[in-house]
């Protein structure tokens, strides 16, 4: 691959998590360099989606050090998280299901939309406007995905690939600098999962994007990410390159279970 | 085979976001205004003006300003009534206690006040949802019920809180007459109700409808719940404390703070639900529905009774009305639950087709 991994964007450094008396994560310490592909992996319940959540503010860590940015995160709301630049999409389809596929899009956009709702109302210049420049964006972004013929078509009546597809849309109208994907691929068919796979890698390939990844379909991951890391009970087993994690003791026993 | 789309190129997305894109919409929006502000004060008589169009009409915006809290914003609410009082009593301490301020000046400020107090009470939405919260504003209900009846300085000291709107003049024009009220009262309504589409098809209706449909998502894209929920239910009041303000000054005249009841709070409920949650057409449907059908049934009923000759009294015929009221509602409702403004939508969608089902 000919592209560029830059510096460490995110550092994350002993984070632990609990849940009352239970702990979803415990002393985990990885880093995310700009523009790579970071994969996080692990048995169902190994604290995967508790870490995306911590990334983007809607879970606080009790222990551990998080650096976006060089700069030390403060106690944030997860709205604070896509003003920086983070989006994600959600393990279960988390679109908004009583609109348009353009309307849900455009919600992508909505911290960078100005206008107050006196100026919508009376449709004044700036609102009109802006409507306009986003519109144009957004469609940039249902080109890219190559979902121009739902665009007006309520997302609750798409099969679900395509629902993942807009998702992803959504995420990517805010034009972000890091993109937290959970289980992109989870119930595809082929066909899908490698029209998501090409679409994460030109995201990544042509915007830059930073990727922090969650994903079960081995195959995928280690053919897409650059770096993989892998959880297990809360606790980080492994990381590193694909072909080192794939090779580690630690995850094999974890995924395949010991022999007694 | 009319309503068509075909040859009708958008070239921007200008074009492709106006009000109405299909052409036909706009001529058939042009012939509603028409037929509104021209033909029907020309025709109509003094009961139809004061008896049907003028309170089908304020109800309209009393349900629109419900839609926009509960149909686009998801937060239920059992206080829509309280708030049509607030405007109606603010509207009334204005006129009263401000020398010489123009109503329409007055009108606006019981709008603000009713969004003041819409405010206050939709804090609880910050915490609790749905039915929980529809019982939470029950509090606006009674409260504010209450509020206006013990306190004498509300009403001017009146007995029992009854309060006689003043004369409307604007410019030096006295609007008296049943029609020039609803002239004033459809201006209105029609420049609101524009204002609220404008709301809901631009980002401050997106982040309402996002809230609506899944709050966390919402957050994590950046919308921060707590405005956006607060000034849904601060547009909401303001339209339901205009139409409150109209209730008093344009239609009856004189209220009390009980006809503000309950009973009004779930009819305006009502309106909604039978027209179409989250449809500003459908508030207008849904307030038609429940507000002219009955005075139909009132007159079609006796006269049809009277066709067949069967001998019914009086008392069966309102008892059949509502009986049939009622199984109306259920028709509709197991029909298309989504309301009339979605049956009218279908409709549309089968004729661009027609004649092929696809």
């Amino acid at each position: 691959m000919s592209k560029k991994i830059g510096d460490v964007i995110l550092d994350l450094q002993n984070i632990s998590l609990r849940f009352g008396g239970v702990k979803a994560l415990t002393d985990i310490s990885f880093d995310v360099r700009e523009h790579e592909i970071r994969a996080i992996i692990g048995p169902n319940g190994a604290g995967k989606s508790s870490m995306l959540n911590v990334i983007n503010g809607v879970y606080h860590p009790q222990e551990g050090v998080i650096i976006f940015r060089g700069r030390e995160r403060k106690k944030m709301e997860p709205h604070h998280a896509a003003t920086q630049g983070i989006a994600r999409t959600f393990q279960n389809i988390a679109l908004f299901k009583g609109m348009s596929v353009l309307d849900n899009i455009m919600t992508g956009r909505i911290t960078r939309m100005k206008a107050s709702f006196v100026e919508h109302a009376l449709w004044l210049g700036r609102a009109r406007r802006e409507e306009l420049e986003h519109r144009k964006k957004v469609e940039e972004v249902i080109d890219f995905l190559e979902i121009q013929h739902i665009r007006r078509t309520p997302v609750g009546r798409l099969p679900y690939g395509l629902q993942k597809r807009v998702e992803l849309g959504r995420a990517l109208a805010a034009e972000p600098s890091m993109l937290l994907l959970d289980e992109p691929m989870a119930g595809m068919n082929v066909e899908e999962k490698q029209d998501m796979c090409r679409f994460i890698l030109d995201v990544n390939d042509q915007f830059g994007t930073t990727i922090v990844l969650i994903e079960h379909d081995m195959g995928v991951v280690m053919d897409i990410s650059d770096r993989v890391v892998v959880l297990d009970y809360g606790k980080k087993i492994g990381d590193g390159l694909p072909d080192d994690v794939k090779n580690n003791p630690d995850v094999i026993t974890a995924y395949l279970g010991v022999s007694h | 085979m009319i309503y068509r789309e075909a040859g009708q190129f958008k070239t921007s997305y200008a074009a492709d976001q106006q009000l109405f894109p299909i052409r036909q919409d706009r001529i058939g929006v042009l012939i509603v205004l028409a037929v509104a502000f021209l033909a029907i004060p020309a025709v109509a008589s003094e009961y139809w003006f004061s008896a049907i169009l003028i309170p089908f009409l304020i109800f309209s915006l009393a349900a629109l300003g419900l839609n926009i809290l509960t149909g686009y914003a998801g937060q239920l609410s059992l206080g829509s009534a309280a708030f049509m009082a607030v405007g109606a009593y603010a509207a009334y301490n204005f006129q009263l206690r401000i020398e010489g301020i123009p109503i329409l000046v007055s009108f606006a400020c019981a709008g603000l006040t009713a969004a003041g107090v819409g405010i206050l009470f939709g804090l609880p939405s910050l915490w609790i949802k749905g039915f929980y919260l529809a019982v939470a504003t029950l509090a606006a209900q009674f409260f504010i019920v209450w509020c206006l009846t013990k306190f004498p300085w509300f009403s001017n000291h009146s007995s029992s809180g009854v309060i006689s709107a003043q004369k409307i003049v604007i410019f030096g024009h006295e609007f008296a007459s049943p029609r020039e009220k609803y002239l004033l009262v459809l201006t209105l309504v029609a420049v609101m109700a524009l204002a609220a589409k404008n709301m809901v098809r631009s980002s401050t209706g997106r982040a309402w409808m996002a809230v609506r449909d899944m709050d966390v998502a919402a957050e994590v894209i950046g919308i921060r719940l707590m405005p956006t929920k607060l000034l849904a239910f601060a547009v909401s009041s303001f339209y339901c404390g205009v139409a409150g303000a109209l209730y008093a000054f344009c239609y009856l005249g004189s209220v009390e703070p009980d006809g503000f009841s309950l009973d009004m709070s779930f009819r305006i409920l009502f309106m909604i639900i039978i027209g179409g949650a989250g449809s500003i057409l459908g508030s207008f449907l849904g307030a038609a529905f429940i507000l002219l059908l009955p005075i139909f049934l009132d007159i079609a009923l006796p006269r049809m009774a009277g066709l067949l000759g069967l001998p019914f009294s009086n008392a069966t015929v309102s008892h059949i009305q509502i009986l049939l009221f009622g199984t109306l509602i259920m028709f509709f409702l197991i029909v298309e639950p989504h309301g009339l403004a979605r049956l009218w939508q279908i409709g549309k969608e089968k004729l661009r087709l027609w004649p092929f089902p696809h």
